[in-house]
């Protein structure tokens, strides 16, 4: 994905007037309305995992529910066994995450501390990467990963192929550009003397980067790590394609697996869907109050 | 780590490039900027410019994956003659891949940009409105896939419970309908599309001086005149992004179809099409790499776009 940018921001605007009025009031309408549309297929997708397959059967699906319990979710949790796949995705989140951070602030950090006639190249370089679409690369890459040699206590299957770290390996590479992107941005709205009188005390390249920038660059990083987690945890393709054993697909691309153990029961495959959006929107609450936080202190630095 | 920095200005400082770098870096200082910038480098250089380059090159090649390398025969353009004439999915694909951009481009960018200008008018509860429109794109697209199964299920789905009696009357088959179908799985493309096309576009208006408005306002300007006259043209940097991103993201379409059908039977997307001859039965590198490289190919317009567009904010 491309993505959002952490952008700086104008001085917060002053609070207009609000007029009230008929045009106020069909705006209103019209929002009402277009986020009930909006959310709908979610609404739909909680009703039918609410209800028993064997009450939507006998009364049709849109029809007042006779029962309603959370019976589809435990069985789609127990016969999936959703909290392995959950982990899995943990498993390669986490660190994909991590090296993302700390790579792409690397690069942002040198790029926006010294004058080196490489920093716009590097950062096209890295930009460009993240805007391709992943098939381009797709053959050559699953090619090169069968020919990737590894010891089996990395990977079961003695390549880079089918294992975890192949798959946080692409997720970094793939995402990096656009991280470095954001935060070669940020950074250069950092004041140089900053990292300048660190260094006439002595600091060098890396005391300045630790000490200095990642501190004074933790609204930015916040906000990528929510917005990286998201990304990555909703991944299908990557795993698809380069994880072949399906019990160590993390929970996105396992879908497509257990979607051919739900198939005949929609209510039950509306449970796992459900359960697998959980994690996303649950970080999603958090990730709408950095996201704000990376915006605002991104312009006041300017 | 370095304790031996020179603070000194050199004395070579004339170019205003030059006089950034003056500070010189200690030994132990260089070895750690090489380390931060080359292993990133490396590992975007190995695992996406390598292979994008590689599927370049194997596009012109006859392989069959099995043997090694030495087996690789360049037979020129061949594949991509063949992708155009006797591949029967290229051209159904290749069409898809249009309506997509088509959708995208007229349906879902202009009404994210519409609710984004009507969330941004300082009303009450915008946040809450806010909270559902960014709903689908916290949502990985493999389950909106999955719940555009769920709504669109001719015999369990919302749209035919509502419209028919599954139990009597016919029902319309949305997704198994070869006619019809890309264009019902393209709503929930847009549905998840116009809520991206929304933050970002939000972010921009908020950026954007509200004085420019109100003296629009002033001079007696209509609600559409400032929009077309003042706003639009005042946000033309993100208006850019806005395009990229519904060219590229068309281009990478690729989850909700698998999900729905595995892209067969009416949803061939150029992305399916290359995954095919990855993992299906009758993989063939050369096709494959060939279809990849007219993705690339295309996708070229909106990367230099995009760039040359962020490097020129940058330097302004």
């Amino acid at each position: 994905m491309t993505d959002v940018a952490v952008e700086t921001r104008k001085p917060p605007r002053q609070p207009t007037k609000r007029r009230a009025g008929p045009g106020r009031l069909l705006l209103h309408v019209f929002l009402v309305l277009v986020a009930l549309l909006w959310i709908s297929p979610i609404i739909w997708a909680i009703f039918t995992a609410m209800r028993p397959y064997a009450d939507t059967s006998a009364h049709g699906y849109v029809s007042w529910p006779h029962h309603f319990n959370f019976d589809n979710f435990k069985n789609a949790y127990t016969q999936a066994d959703l909290l392995h796949y959950f982990f899995n995705s943990i498993i390669v989140a986490l660190p994909a995450i991590f090296l993302i951070l700390l790579f792409s602030s690397a690069v942002a950090f040198v790029v926006s501390r010294y004058s080196y006639w490489f920093n716009v190249p590097l950062l096209i370089f890295f930009l460009a990467a993240n805007l391709l679409p992943q098939q381009v690369i797709l053959q050559p890459l699953y090619r090169l990963y069968l020919q990737i040699p590894l010891p089996t206590w990395i990977s079961d299957s003695g390549y880079l192929y089918d294992s975890y770290l192949g798959l946080i390996l692409i997720n970094v590479a793939f995402q990096t550009g656009f991280c470095t992107f954001v935060l070669a941005n940020y950074m250069k709205t950092i004041p140089k003397s900053l990292s300048e009188a660190a260094r006439v005390d002595g600091a060098g390249v890396l005391r300045q980067y630790f000490q200095i920038m990642l501190p004074l660059s933790k609204p930015a990083i916040a906000a990528l790590a929510t917005l990286e987690f998201t990304f990555i945890y909703n991944d299908f393709l990557w795993a698809l394609i380069l994880i072949q054993n399906g019990s160590k697909r993390p929970i996105t691309a396992a879908l497509n697996n257990l979607q051919g153990e739900f198939f005949t029961d929609n209510n039950l495959l509306a449970a796992g869907a459900l359960m697998t959006a959980i994690p996303t929107l649950l970080v999603f609450v958090i990730l709408q109050k950095h996201f704000v936080n990376g915006l605002t202190l991104g312009a006041n630095k300017e | 780590m370095a304790t031996d920095i020179a603070t000194k200005a050199s004395t070579r400082a004339d170019g205003a490039r030059r006089r950034k770098r003056a500070v010189r870096l200690s030994t132990w200082d260089r070895v750690a900027i090489a380390v931060m910038v080359g292993i990133p480098v490396f590992l975007t250089g190995a695992l996406i410019w390598f292979p994008t380059v590689s599927s370049v090159l194997l596009s012109f090649t006859n392989w069959d994956g099995i043997g090694g390398l030495h087996t690789i025969h360049w037979i020129g353009t061949t594949n991509y003659r063949q992708i155009v004439t006797i591949y029967p999915s290229f051209w159904p694909a290749f069409e898809h891949n249009f309506y997509w951009l088509f959708a995208l481009a007229f349906v879902g960018t202009p009404m994210g940009m519409l609710l984004a200008y009507e969330l941004d008018k300082n009303i009450r509860g915008t946040r809450l409105y806010q909270s559902a429109f960014y709903i689908p794109v916290v949502i990985a697209p493999a389950i909106i896939g999955l719940i555009t199964e769920l709504v669109l299920s001719p015999q369990q789905g919302l749209i035919s419970s509502l419209f028919a009696d599954p139990r009597h009357g016919h029902v319309i088959d949305w997704l198994g309908n070869p006619a019809i179908n890309i264009w019902a799985v393209l709503v929930f493309a847009c549905w998840r599309h116009a809520s991206y096309v929304m933050i970002l576009y939000l972010a921009g208006l908020k950026a954007l001086d509200p004085t420019l408005r109100e003296a629009a306002a002033i001079d007696g300007a209509s609600e559409a005149q400032a929009y077309f006259k003042v706003v639009l043209p005042a946000l033309k940097p993100i208006n850019i992004v806005l395009v990229v991103i519904t060219v590229i993201e068309a281009l990478r379409a690729f989850d909700i179809v698998y999900i729905i059908n595995h892209g067969r039977n009416g949803l061939e997307l150029l992305s399916v099409l290359i995954t095919d001859n990855i993992i299906g039965e009758a993989s063939r590198i050369g096709y494959g790499s060939a279809i990849a490289v007219v993705l690339l190919v295309i996708s070229i317009v909106p990367i230099v776009v995009f760039v040359w567009n962020s490097f020129q904010q940058a330097d302004a």
